[in-house]
């Protein structure tokens, strides 16, 4: 059997034992059997991917089962594995691995633990079914079990109302994005007559300059299908408009996260460009919207980073501004920078995430950065994780040399940018370099508040908490010599415990890849010579781009490593030299910081435009229209005239001659003078 | 097989189950109607599995000529096949439903339902028009009677609403069969199917049997006798009612207006697609605001109805099998829904959504099951909603793009009222300390979500299966359309490739293997 079908199906099997074993199965089998499935498909995936970076793979289509044949449309249920394939099977795979062994740690307190693996491993199914999708419905199957699992793993500790809410919200906010994904397969079969990816992309480049109407309107064939299914990947990337259900997705389980809304599920919208990348090729106007969106993104969610004071609020915004980089980078053609930058953001951000699961494991759920610090003489190896992390994120690196993951990655997007030549390409560049100078910042600024300066624990109520109840359950006994009232120290005598070992060894794995990832595989992704190789045409690899992006000026191969300097000196500045400068600039500015505090203001926005009218209507629909004019003269209507008829009725049966006859004459009229009128045909 | 009348014993062995009720006590009552029900799922199991498909295009033949050119005419293709494989499905699941829950009438009650399984076989297995109308008109008394007796509180004006609006149609469409069968000479079925009406009388008769028709559908604005009737109605009656009843008028559309007056289909498809478009709008936005279970499904309900009438008038192969499959699918995934209010129901004896809450924790199978037939309606892929769903609007795509974008607003707001709904009732504190003393599904409840369960899965992987009966009678239907089917709002012309070929073809507006 080939072992695509192990890769894929071990993870659903793994789902449905542990899923309906729950209780009865217990714990520890259910997240025995699922880490196990997770690792096996893991071992199984890296050959693959190794076998295209060395060139010796071709693309293949296992197939599995018909799916739905309905006239000319058909599409089965099969596995592709090409290059781009490869790509996503070792990052899912592998960061799915780590996430189900971090989560033995993270989660072990949790009474719902083989729930929460269940889920874990039909995410990693639904994600595989849509990265190895043969056709665009299979993709989209994939793309809605990503959401599925997705909203059932935000609402994991469903007794909290804000975890619901957020799963709804992010479920009902992707399926925006899904319509416009629905409309562009349909257009898609319209125009192609099939829904089968090779067959698309085989006739796409032969459409470009056909026009076809939507909505009344007449467009350019390829654009209007390329955007309406750009904005199912809006949706699913969180890009601007549709983004703002990604931070509060944060409310689910932080290994979550790390899976689900940093390394992979998120990226899918970058995924399909790229797969979809020769029919994008087809439409310029399509990759202009493209680079648009995702510079407007990188913008936008960096600015918003840097404001905020949860944890993994930040990391969020910081997503989906990495995101917003993978789309510029496909806009403006650079496919292989797009998925290379996914590569290695699946790493590190990951890493990111883990970390900061591992801090607020630490920290007794606080998440809030205020009332952290110091805290890198506790947690040392979380400490030296999120470093690395964080020297990948923000691009560390010297030309040529050696550098970090993010380094070859998002230099080689802004590069490719720049040697682009558009108007456009320039403009996401210049976006690009300040979204960097602004990572770096924030980036920073979560690791100088997080890990240094003066411990800030005592204010925060999960810390006091922590503190109260060890002492209620030990404190009674003993002498006050340990009392918490004598720290002013602003530890409120809480002690911070480094994890366990099963999300430590996570976290190392991770830091490996966030310090070599870019290194060891950047010619295959990016080489302008050996990218081809690698690819095979699995995305359409621009070699010329690849090649004027080697040849741009030295101050852009030197501009981002320049901006991330000078963020990491911002950030040094106020929050280790001179703590009073971010609260001075921030009242100095204080509308702007509002603004930018308050997201700005996305949600009340929708909530104003969409969610409110929404209820409102249906009131209306239903008081007014249904109950009010559709009853009242409807049946109830009948109900009166009934009424009033056979009262009516009553008076006319009076047993006088002249009402019968008259009766009998008005209906003789009516009868003569239909048959005059012609015959009812 | 094929002299054997295996569709008369269908009919005839709920009826004799019904019989039997007048002389039996209420624990014998239950037995009886559940074997009933049993050898007549058993008895469709042979049906489907002799169903040569490929084969002829109406099997299981019998005629026996009464009077007046009535006949008793009993016949199948796909289309009817599918739909009674669902009604025969159902029906042992409403038995089981009413199990417990029925405790005045027994007999009676479970007369009703056998009554109404013999109507419902006999609507779809009908190949002479009038056996088919009285069929169709005399399952209105079942329910009617299911409604009025074992129903709530206001069961009295929601029967009589129920009657009024499905009769007011009805009428108008016998006076259009009598007219018909004086035109044609025959009240066969088949036959009429071949028949072209002269075009000016064809609209005369699409509309009198779209007053039938979108009645029973319900399309907007003739739906609001389904929302009362649904909360008083028993929860078998509730499953029935959005599992097989609703499936009528589809069935009635896609059996008479479509392939008896094609034309007279084109000319009104655009009536269709307005009230379809408010219908998926509307009813879906009311059913956000519902603060009652049941009649938020109800609501949903139109919505899918909606999905299926734009379908069926998308008037190629994909619209029409979409349909087909949205009627299956909505014929489990509500009778589910409804059948999982009704366990709830049976348990605090409130509708009301805020009496509940937090049920994942003490109810974690009844949230399983919730969730799943949840997902089913909202579509997800995998499920048979999504099949259905996703062909009837791929299908009305390539007539309008405009009608498929309204339509497919009901995918997110779908999504909206039902996990709102899934979030108040099983998410969240248990904030009620009856709604969390209540014990999980027991094996009878569990046996029956199970069973509906897996169908629903089964058509979201391999709807082949419940595809592969009705291709050729879709690919017949949709071949009679061809010569009424209007042209499509997309109007595809090929670029110029160079600007010296300034020639610019036409390419065909859809896609080859819709015609």
């Amino acid at each position: 059997m080939n072992p695509i079908l192990f890769i894929v199906f071990l993870p659903l099997l793994a789902a449905i034992v542990a899923g309906l074993g729950n209780k009865t199965l217990g714990a520890p089998i259910a997240k025995s059997i699922t880490t196990g499935a997770l690792f096996a498909s893991c071992l199984l995936s890296w050959p693959i991917f190794l076998a295209f970076v060395s060139g010796h793979a071709e693309a293949h289509v296992e197939p599995v089962l018909h799916w739905v044949r309905s006239g000319s449309m058909t599409f089965d249920w099969a596995l592709r594995v090409d290059a781009l394939t490869a790509v996503m099977l070792v990052v899912i795979t592998t960061v799915s691995a780590l996430v189900h062994l971090y989560s033995w740690g993270y989660m072990a307190e949790d009474p719902d633990q083989p729930r929460f693996f269940a889920y874990l491993s039909l995410f990693t199914f639904a994600m595989l079914m849509l990265v190895t999708a043969d056709n665009l419905v299979q993709m989209f199957f994939g793309w809605e079990g990503v959401g599925l699992a997705s909203y059932l793993l935000i609402g994991f500790w469903f007794r909290k109302p804000s975890a619901s809410a957020a799963a709804i919200k992010a479920f009902v906010v992707n399926r925006v994005g899904d319509l416009g994904f629905m409309l562009g397969i349909f257009g898609t079969y319209l125009v192609f007559g099939t829904v089968s990816i090779p067959e698309i992309l085989a006739r796409a480049p032969g459409m470009a300059g056909s026009t076809i109407h939507f909505l009344g309107h007449g467009w350019d064939t390829m654009t209007i299908l390329c955007v309406l299914l750009f904005i199912g990947a809006m949706g699913k990337s969180a890009q601007l408009g549709l983004h703002t259900w990604l931070p509060d997705a944060m409310e689910g389980p932080t290994p979550v996260s790390a899976l689900i809304h940093a390394a992979t599920m998120v990226t899918a919208g970058v995924f399909m460009v790229c797969r979809l990348s020769p029919m994008f090729e087809a439409s310029p106007a399509a990759l202009g919207f493209v680079t648009f969106v995702g510079a407007a993104t990188c913008f936008f969610a960096a600015t918003v980073g840097t404001t905020q004071w949860d944890i993994k609020r930040v990391i969020a915004y910081s997503t989906c501004s990495q995101l917003g980089y993978m789309f510029f980078a496909a806009g403006v053609g650079a496919y292989g920078s797009a998925m290379f930058h996914l590569f290695t953001h699946a790493f590190f951000k990951a890493l990111l995430f883990l970390g900061a699961g591992s801090v607020i494991h630490a920290m007794h759920h606080e998440q809030d950065m205020r009332f952290y610090g110091n805290l890198r003489k506790h947690i040392p190896l979380t400490y030296w994780a999120m470093m690395m992390g964080t020297l990948a994120i923000t691009g560390v690196g010297i030309v040529d040399v050696f550098g970090f993951a993010g380094f070859y990655s998002k230099d080689s997007i802004l590069e490719a940018a720049y040697a682009r030549g558009t108007e456009l390409g320039t403009f996401a560049f210049f976006i690009g370099i300040t979204a960097a100078l602004l990572t770096s910042f924030y980036s920073w600024r979560l690791v100088f508040l997080t890990f240094y300066g003066k411990p800030r624990w005592s204010q925060s109520e999960h810390i006091q908490h922590a503190v109260h109840d060890a002492h209620g359950d030990h404190g009674h006994g003993r002498d006050d010599a340990h009392d918490h009232h004598g720290h002013d120290d602003g530890t409120a005598g809480y002690h911070p415990h480094e994890s366990p070992l099963n999300m430590l060894v996570p976290l190392g794995v991770l830091s490996l890849g966030a310090v070599f990832a870019g290194f060891v595989f950047h010619n295959a992704f990016i080489g302008a010579e050996t990218g081809g190789e690698f690819w095979k045409g699995a995305v359409a690899f621009n070699e010329h781009l690849m090649h004027a992006a080697h040849l741009v000026p030295t101050w852009v191969k030197w501009a981002p490593f320049a901006v991330m300097i000078t963020g990491l000196f911002i950030a040094w500045y106020g929050y280790i030299r001179n703590t009073s400068f971010p609260a001075k600039v921030a009242s100095e500015f204080g509308v702007l910081y509002k603004f930018l505090y308050n997201k700005w203001y996305f949600d009340e926005l929708y909530d104003f435009l969409f969610v409110r009218p929404a209820f409102w209507i249906g009131k209306v629909f239903w008081k007014q229209g249904d109950v009010g004019i559709i009853d009242r003269f409807g049946p109830n209507g009948a109900a009166w005239v009934v009424e009033q008829g056979t009262r009516a009725a009553k008076n006319v049966q009076s047993g006088y001659l002249y009402s019968y006859a008259l009766v009998m004459l008005v209906g003789l009229v009516a009868a003569v003078s239909w048959v005059m009128s012609g015959h009812w045909q | 097989m094929s002299s054997f009348p295996i569709l008369s014993l269908m009919l005839a062995v709920p009826l004799a189950g019904a019989v039997a009720f007048l002389f039996s006590d209420a624990p014998r009552a239950r037995t009886i109607a559940l074997a009933a029900t049993l050898v007549d799922l058993a008895l469709g199991g042979m049906l489907w599995a002799n169903y040569d498909i490929g084969g002829a295009q109406w099997q299981f033949v019998e005629k026996v000529p009464l009077f007046a050119g009535f006949s008793w005419a009993l016949g199948i293709d796909g289309i009817a096949l599918v739909l009674i494989m669902l009604s025969v499905f159902l029906m042992p699941v409403c038995i089981g439903a009413s199990w417990r829950s029925i405790e005045k009438r027994v007999g009676e009650y479970m007369a009703a339902f056998l009554l109404m399984e013999t109507l419902m076989i006999g609507v779809f297995a009908a190949q002479d028009l009038y056996l088919f109308y009285i069929m169709f008109e005399a399952g209105l008394i079942p329910m009617y009677l299911i409604i009025g007796i074992w129903g709530g509180a206001d069961r009295i004006y929601a029967a009589y609403k129920f009657f009024l609006y499905t009769l007011l149609g009805s009428v108008l469409m016998l006076i259009a069969m009598l007219w018909m069968v004086h035109e044609a000479g025959t009240t066969d079925i088949p036959t009429l199917m071949a028949y072209d009406f002269p075009i000016e009388a064809q609209k005369w008769l699409w509309l009198a049997f779209f007053a039938s028709f979108a009645v029973k559908m319900p399309m907007w604005p003739v739906h609001t006798w389904l929302p009362d009737a649904h909360v008083q109605a028993p929860t078998a009656g509730s499953v029935i009612l959005a599992g097989v009843l609703l499936k009528m008028g589809g069935y009635g559309f896609i059996r008479f207006s479509l392939p008896m007056f094609p034309d007279a289909s084109a000319n009104y498809a655009w009536l269709i697609y307005t009230l379809s478009m408010v219908a998926v709008v509307a009813t879906s936005l009311i059913a956000l605001v519902q603060t009652d279970m049941k009649k938020l499904i109800a609501y949903s309900s139109v919505a899918h109805m909606a999905i299926v009438t734009i379908g069926l008038f998308a008037f190629n192969v994909q619209g029409l099998e979409g349909s087909m499959i949205v009627m299956l699918s909505h014929g489990l995934v509500s009778g589910a829904l409804f059948l999982c209010v009704g366990i709830i129901y049976d348990r605090l004896h409130t509708r009301e959504i805020d009496r509940y809450g937090g049920l994942s924790i003490n109810m974690p199978k009844y949230a399983l099951f919730f969730m799943l037939f949840t997902m089913a309606s909202v579509g997800l892929p995998g499920t048979s909603g999504f099949v259905g769903e996703f062909l009837s609007l791929a299908g009305i795509y390539q007539m309008s793009s405009w009608v498929a974008l309204v339509g497919g607003t009901g995918v997110i707001l779908g999504a909206a009222y039902m996990l709102f709904l899934y979030g108040r009732v099983a998410f969240g504190e248990q904030k009620n300390a009856d709604a969390a003393a209540m014990p999980d599904l027991d094996l009878r409840e569990l046996a029956m979500v199970v069973a509906l369960a897996l169908p629903v899965l089964w058509m979201g992987v391999y709807p082949e299966s419940f595809l592969a009966p009705m291709r050729a009678d879709i690919a017949a239907l949709d071949a009679r359309l061809a010569r009424a089917r209007p042209a499509g709002d997309a109007q595809l012309t090929a670029g110029k490739p160079k600007p010296a070929a300034a020639d610019h073809a036409t390419l065909e507006s859809a896609p080859e293997g819709a015609h």
